[in-house]
């Protein structure tokens, strides 16, 4: 009788395991549309002991501010996050002080402008979505606070889109108007013109900015963005799992020690 | 087996015996926690019960402290989870078990429903006890549904709209109950306030009706892997050391895997979709429901096409609560007097069939019903699939557990749940042991 409960608990767990992947799996197919899927990338942020790679994502802020930060919002974080990359007060000060926000109402009721502190949420390119829609060609850039879980690939996809772009799009491919052609995209089009440039900006650490380079530093950033709380969430897993199948041991030896009794 | 038939009341110190003379609750937890007996032989699909009153309990506490910190306003909800997940004190956690708590309480409960399916724990004298653990599942479903919109995610916005519309296949009211549900003409506010509003009661509703599953369970005492009832005391174990420690085992294997989800793979379960804010200007490309409806969106999507002066809207939301509804009239469709299905052996093969096909809808349900099923392969479409697993659906219920009761020709049931436990000292022993092996 025993054999047949193993059985059933072994056909039963691998049908749902494979159950389970299979729903994921197609679930993922949906969302990625006609779109060509992105190759997986080697993140340090990937499987259960995966990092942030910190030099990388402070290289991924200077990326955002100098080339990003134009179009796309970053409303979820504050400048005081940036602690969190390493960088001191007087460094989030400055990063902070480089941009305005209003602030008020004063005691004569009006509001004013001053330098954005630490306390402060990263300052929005637009007042609202028209006015970004009117600056770009009707489009609207997202907002990149948790873009990079917004979609199936994640990391992947980003990294994917930003290497992605083709000066010309393949034959029979008809461009609509402003458009540009990325094969990452669903439908190929994609307002956004290709961001990044070789040495488009000068890294203070002295990394040569290609591309790539730049491509695989914003992703980063977007990922810490993303899910600030990764590191203490994995560092945390590992000590509830491992102190829970060490308690499982445990109750499994006195679930033992007491069914010993009946027989 | 004599010490555990003392009621504590009798035997505690004074303050117990103080308040067990005036309200007798420490006599109540030994009686139906202490001594309760059960049957010796449960296996650990058992186990669930326990961990579905964990995972009630877990749920209701995690989303009462997300309820201190989120803001049931369209502009704001969203904002307010990010928040949770970045400026309060593990509020990543809190909410990381709260959304995949929904996803485990799921697994676990559709386990225990199939536990019930197979081991025929619906029949006489559970029936009232299988009812209310129907209402319990749609309760779940209500909540589960309520809860997903609260993020305000585009497919928060579009899930809710898809579902709510449902109702306006209703002849003649349709349209007036739907306004009446979102509380304007589009999901909008007042229809985030009210879901909140009703996701924070009914969970507490929910284990008003565990209270009465449980009640009604320990009248009729719990069924069993052989489906025959306890003939005597050399039948049952005291539910206390024997299934408190079993139920401690497997709760925290079950509480390991959980933690290995929350902390290794929180958004694994989740569609990625609802990391987008709600924008009721764009319609995403695809709306899915959580991987737990899948099944029950399939069969909505798979009645296209009228029947009489029913119309293919009508027919698949029908079709789609005809499918859940269904179990509450599962006593009386089966008709078969052997529970077991270790004893039945036409209807063991159906039950796995009903199985594959539950995770056939499932697949079914993840995919556009106009998409290719196989890249190449010319005309098979999800909707095909959709139509036969519906069917079959409809049919196990409906068709085959009621000819089965008259058709199958059950194996013999052993005489007694100790014998082949305590191998009985009988010749029957082996001969008991063997037919079921291949069972």
């Amino acid at each position: 009788m025993m054999d047949i409960g193993n059985k059933i608990t072994r056909v039963t767990a691998t049908a749902i395991v494979a159950g389970l992947t299979l729903i994921a799996g197609t679930a993922g197919a949906i969302a990625a549309g006609d779109a060509e899927s992105p190759e997986s990338q080697n993140w340090a942020f990937n499987g259960v002991f995966g990092k942030f790679d910190k030099a990388s994502i402070q290289r991924g802020l200077q990326v955002y501010i100098e080339n990003c930060s134009a179009c796309h919002s970053l409303e979820q974080l504050a400048y005081r996050n940036l602690f969190d990359l390493g960088f001191n007060i007087d460094e989030v000060k400055e990063i902070a002080a480089q941009y305005e926000v209003t602030d008020g109402p004063d005691e004569f009721g009006d509001m004013f402008e001053r330098p954005a502190i630490p306390s402060d949420r990263f300052v929005l390119p637009f007042p609202n979505e028209n006015a970004a829609r009117a600056s770009n060609n009707g489009a609207f850039p997202p907002d990149f606070s948790v873009l990079a879980k917004a979609h199936p690939s994640g990391p992947d996809f980003i990294y994917a889109i930003l290497t992605g772009f083709k000066d010309e799009p393949p034959e029979g491919v008809e461009l609509a108007e402003g458009m540009n052609y990325n094969p990452f995209f669903a439908g190929g089009q994609i307002a956004m013109a290709p961001p990044l440039f070789e040495d488009g900006i000068e890294y203070t650490d002295g990394t040569a900015a290609t591309v790539q380079q730049q491509a695989w530093d914003v992703t980063n950033f977007l990922q810490w963005a993303a899910e600030p709380e990764m590191e203490d969430r994995k560092r945390i897993g590992w000590k509830v799992v491992l102190f829970l199948l060490v308690l499982s041991g445990l109750l499994y030896a006195a679930k033992r020690q007491t069914w010993a009794r009946l027989h | 087996m004599s010490a555990h038939t003392q009621p504590s009341g009798s035997s505690g110190n004074g303050l117990v015996k103080w308040i067990d003379s005036r309200l007798p609750v420490f006599t109540y937890l030994q009686k139906e926690y202490g001594e309760f007996p059960a049957p010796r032989n449960f296996n650990y699909w058992w186990n669930f019960g326990a961990i579905l009153t964990f995972m009630l309990v877990l749920m209701i506490f995690t989303g009462i402290f997300l309820a201190m910190q989120y803001t049931p306003h369209v502009d704001l909800a969203f904002d307010s989870v990010e928040r949770i997940m970045r400026d309060v004190n593990y509020g990543w956690l809190l909410r990381y078990m709260h959304a995949n708590g929904a996803t485990f309480f799921f697994i676990a409960v559709y386990i225990h429903i199939f536990r019930g399916l197979y081991y025929g724990s619906y029949k006489n004298p559970r029936e009232l006890l299988w009812i209310f653990g129907v209402v319990i599942l749609v309760l779940m479903m209500a909540t589960a549904f309520m809860g997903y919109v609260l993020p305000w995610g585009q497919l928060s916005l579009w899930g809710a709209t898809v579902i709510t519309n449902l109702f306006s296949a209703i002849p003649l009211v349709g349209d007036a109950v739907v306004t009446w549900l979102w509380g304007g003409f589009v999901v909008d506010n007042p229809t985030l306030n009210r879901f909140f509003s009703l996701h924070f009661l009914l969970p507490f509703v929910i284990f008003g009706v565990v209270v009465l599953h449980v009640i009604a369970l320990h009248v009729t005492g719990s069924n069993n892997p052989l489906g025959i009832d306890p003939k005597g005391p050399q039948d049952t174990i005291p539910f206390h050391p024997y299934y408190t420690a079993k139920d401690s085992f497997g709760l925290a294997i079950w509480v390991t895997l959980f933690a290995a989800v929350v902390f290794f793979a929180p958004n694994f379960f989740g569609e990625p979709e609802n990391y987008l804010k709600a924008n009721p200007l764009v319609t995403p490309a695809e709306i899915v429901p959580e991987w737990y409806f899948l099944p029950f969106f399939a069969i909505l999507r798979s009645v296209d096409f009228n029947v009489w002066f029913i119309d293919a809207k009508l027919g698949g939301v029908i079709a789609m609560f005809g499918s859940i509804l269904l179990l509450f009239v599962v006593p009386w469709l089966d008709r078969s007097k052997v529970r077991s299905a270790r004893f039945r052996p036409i209807y063991k093969w159906f039950f796995w069939i009903l199985i594959l096909d539950c995770f056939l809808l499932g697949f079914v349900g993840a995919h556009s019903p106009a998409d290719q099923v196989f890249d190449g392969v010319e005309g098979l479409l999800f909707i095909d699939l959709g139509h036969v697993g519906t069917a079959w659906y409809f049919i196990h219920f409906l068709v085959l557990l009621p000819v089965l009761g008259m058709v199958e020709k059950p194996k013999p049931l052993p005489t007694s749940i100790a014998e082949p436990v305590l191998g009985g000292g009988q010749a029957a022993t082996g001969a008991a042991a063997k037919p079921m092996e291949k069972a």
